[in-house]
């Protein structure tokens, strides 16, 4: 989509999305055991699950809105709210939680004035949590975007995020 | 068939018999929780497990049937163990204020928690403190109570399939909710209740006009009138104690009268009158080409499904109001008048077995009177305390007739309440209203009983009248859908007239009946309709004195201009979503 902008910056308003989501669930109308395939067509071209867009995929695919809504909620996939430009995944895995990873979570929430699966004011920064990301050796460990941060302690998180913009 | 022992008693069942049920027949009863014999067994809370020689997991008697030769165990001291195990944990979950709780001594957690002999709280209360749903007109869900047994969904999802509520969320967080968790008021819930009916705990109830009813009768300078739906009279009884289907209507007026409504008519007065109204839309518009078929328009469940899920057939809607809302719109109007009452200071309480009847109730458009027609709506449930409130026990009761003028009723309005009954009345009038002549034999049995969907077809002197009657809003779907189709590939259907009530049973099952009822129980009070409609002097609508009265004096005829401004309405198209009305 953004490739038909000159500039890969540009910003796409989620009003201009619909007609290609209607597009992209077209082979799922009707099909209520295909809802997660359409969810998650969904969410990688808005970047999370607008209501509209649930409202409309539970009327094509003739899935109850509130199975659309509870199936969602399951998912920690999923997210209803609009995500960052940057995502920050703080590992709660057994070894990052012994040493220290809650602490790592906690001055993230602090510093961003955000909870887990939420999203900064400014759009900036996600804040989520995953189980393990196999960075185990390096624990506390935390992900932003695809940048991988070992040993991390509170003191250094500013440091780490004034990288993103 | 299976032969099996059960705590070492043989048992012989039919292939397909669970292992609750053929405990039950060797004379153990497997304590249950989410277990409703009217649903399919879920066992989504492990309560009825039993144990089986030679398997090493537990197996719940609910939804495992008994297999040939096996030896099962329903009171060992690991099952004990187990069940209250698990009924700890979910009290841990539950909010517990029993003595004010609405369900305080029915709720069927209560009497599992004493049926197990659990005294003492093995776990800390751990739940965090949620929100009272109050968004609906009909119905509070307290999610503090719930303990996701899921028998709302299952009734909302599987009979109803109206899918207003769901699972959300997962682990210890899950809980049951609605769309977007935005409140039953803002999605397609129906109001229909059968969730409050089948919730074995406090978590989903009717919106309580108790105090402002109390609050009307205290008011001297009011004039509190009370009307009671045709099914109230085989249901009221219950919550004394008496046999279900008791036939209570004498005691009903007689003991609602001794609470302080200065005037206690009958709603089966204006069913009376919606038979007049609506066959004659009938007849009309079989004799006009008009729309066919004409729908019935009395359960305001059916109705606001029909707005949000079938709106391209509201034009086959009957015009004519429930008769609730005539009654409310008579009672400003003619009442008022024959009497010189203000209608300012009339107050209209209805007794409904029904939660729609709330919502239907405060729906914008039903002030025709000038007035709301209808002010204040009780269940079934709400009369029954506000009785026991008042000191007044139903089965001390003497019978009396309820009042005139509106209080006078054939037996033609009395089986309104069971499914089939709007029907069967209608045909009774329709066939005079056509013909001139009487039908000589009005007990039209095949519209009767509970069937799904029933069909007959009735002789009107060559002319054949097609009827269909469905009950529950599943089975609505299976005669919409069929007559969707016809009028979309034919452009007609083959049927005349249909009867559509929302809950299962009709009436006698509707939202606001006692609690822990089930549907053989619903069966009896229809049972008990069919017997006082036999009974009784008129069983013709047209026949009712009263209703040649209030034409004569107020209405003129039928469908005349009068009529159609207090007796008439209209529908709209609602949004699938959250189900408010879309504007066209």
């Amino acid at each position: 989509m953004t490739s038909e902008h000159p500039c890969q910056c540009a910003q796409v308003s989620e009003e201009e999305l619909y007609p290609r989501l209607e597009e992209m669930i077209e082979q799922h109308k009707g099909k209520p055991t295909e809802l997660i395939m359409a969810l998650h067509k969904a969410q990688n071209l808005f970047g999370y699950l607008p209501k509209k867009a649930q409202e409309i995929i539970s009327e094509r695919l003739n899935v109850p809105i509130s199975t659309v809504c509870g199936v969602i909620s399951f998912y920690s996939f999923f997210s209803t709210v609009p995500k960052g430009r940057h995502s920050i995944k703080v590992c709660l895995g057994t070894a990052c939680y012994v040493r220290g990873g809650q602490q790592t979570l906690e001055k993230v929430e602090k510093e961003l004035n955000t909870k887990v699966g939420g999203t900064t004011d400014d759009r900036r920064f996600s804040v989520d949590v995953v189980r393990c990301i196999g960075a185990c050796g390096l624990a506390p460990a935390m992900l932003v975007d695809n940048d991988v941060y070992g040993r991390v302690k509170s003191t250094k998180i500013m440091e780490i995020l004034n990288k993103y913009e | 068939m299976i032969k099996a022992t059960i705590n070492n008693i043989e048992v012989e069942v039919k292939e397909g018999t669970t292992i609750l049920e053929a405990a039950k027949k060797a004379g153990f009863k497997i304590p249950t929780l989410c277990y409703h014999p009217d649903l399919k067994p879920k066992g989504s809370c492990g309560i009825c497990v039993v144990e089986v020689e030679g398997f090493p997991s537990m197996k719940r008697a609910c939804m495992t049937e008994l297999v040939n030769g096996w030896n099962v165990h329903t009171n060992t001291a690991a099952v004990r163990a187990v069940r209250k195990e698990l009924l700890e944990l979910i009290l841990a979950n539950h909010e517990m204020d029993c003595p004010t709780c609405i369900k305080n001594n029915r709720c069927e957690l209560q009497s599992l928690a004493a049926t197990l002999g659990i005294t003492t709280l093995k776990y800390k209360q751990s739940f965090e403190k949620k929100n009272l749903d109050n968004s609906s007109m009909s119905i509070v869900r307290n999610p503090n109570k719930c303990i996701l047994c899921e028998r709302c969904i299952q009734v909302c999802e599987e009979i109803q399939t109206v899918n207003a509520l769901a699972l959300s969320k997962r682990g210890s967080e899950t809980i049951i909710t609605d769309a977007f968790d935005e409140g039953l008021g803002n999605s397609v819930c129906v109001n229909c209740g059968q969730c409050t009916v089948f919730c074995p705990v406090g978590a989903l109830y009717e919106k309580s006009d108790i105090d402002k009813v109390w609050e009307a009768i205290n008011d001297p300078e009011k004039h509190v009138v009370v009307q009671e739906a045709p099914a109230i009279r085989a249901m009221l009884g219950e919550e004394f104690d008496m046999e279900p289907g008791s036939l209570v209507a004498g005691k009903m007026h007689a003991a609602l009268r001794r609470m302080g409504f200065d005037a206690v008519f009958d709603t089966n007065f204006t069913a009376d009158l919606t038979i007049l109204e609506e066959g004659t839309e009938i007849v009309g518009r079989i004799k006009n080409n008009g729309k066919l078929p004409v729908i019935t328009s009395c359960s305001p469940g059916w109705i606001k499904f029909m707005e949000t899920f079938y709106p391209h057939l509201s034009e086959y809607v009957s015009t004519a109001k429930s008769p609730q809302q005539m009654f409310g719109a008579l009672s400003k109007t003619y009442y008022a008048e024959i009497k010189g009452i203000p209608p300012e200071k009339i107050v209209s309480v209805s007794i409904m077995p029904c939660t729609a009847k709330k919502f239907e109730s405060k729906r914008p458009e039903m002030k025709d009177s000038g007035f709301q027609d209808v002010d204040f709506v009780l269940t079934t449930r709400e009369i029954a305390r506000m009785l026991k409130e008042a000191g007044i026990d139903l089965k001390d009761m003497p019978d009396e007739p309820a009042d005139d003028p509106m209080g006078q009723y054939t037996g033609a309005a009395t089986i309104f309440g069971a499914t089939g009954g709007v029907m069967e009345a209608a045909l009774r009038s329709a066939y005079f209203l056509v013909t001139g002549k009487e039908l000589e034999d009005v007990d039209i049995v095949a519209v009767r009983g509970m069937d799904g969907v029933k069909e007959a077809e009735i002789d009107v002197e060559g002319l054949k009248l097609k009827v269909a009657v469905a009950h529950g809003l599943g089975n609505a779907r299976k005669i919409l859908d069929k007559v969707t189709r016809q009028l979309e590939k034919e452009g007609r259907s083959e049927y005349h007239a249909i009867e559509i009530m929302a809950c299962p049973g009709g009436c006698v099952g509707g939202g606001g009946q006692p609690w822990g009822s089930d549907m053989a129980m619903r069966a009896r009070r229809g049972e008990t309709l069919y017997k006082e409609d036999k009974s009784l002097p008129y069983r013709r609508s047209h026949e009712n004195p009263s209703i040649k009265l209030v034409y004569e004096k107020y209405l003129e005829k039928p469908n005349s201009e009068k009529a159609h401004h207090l007796l008439h309405t209209h529908y709209y198209k609602r949004n699938k979503i959250d189900g408010k009305v879309v504007q066209e």
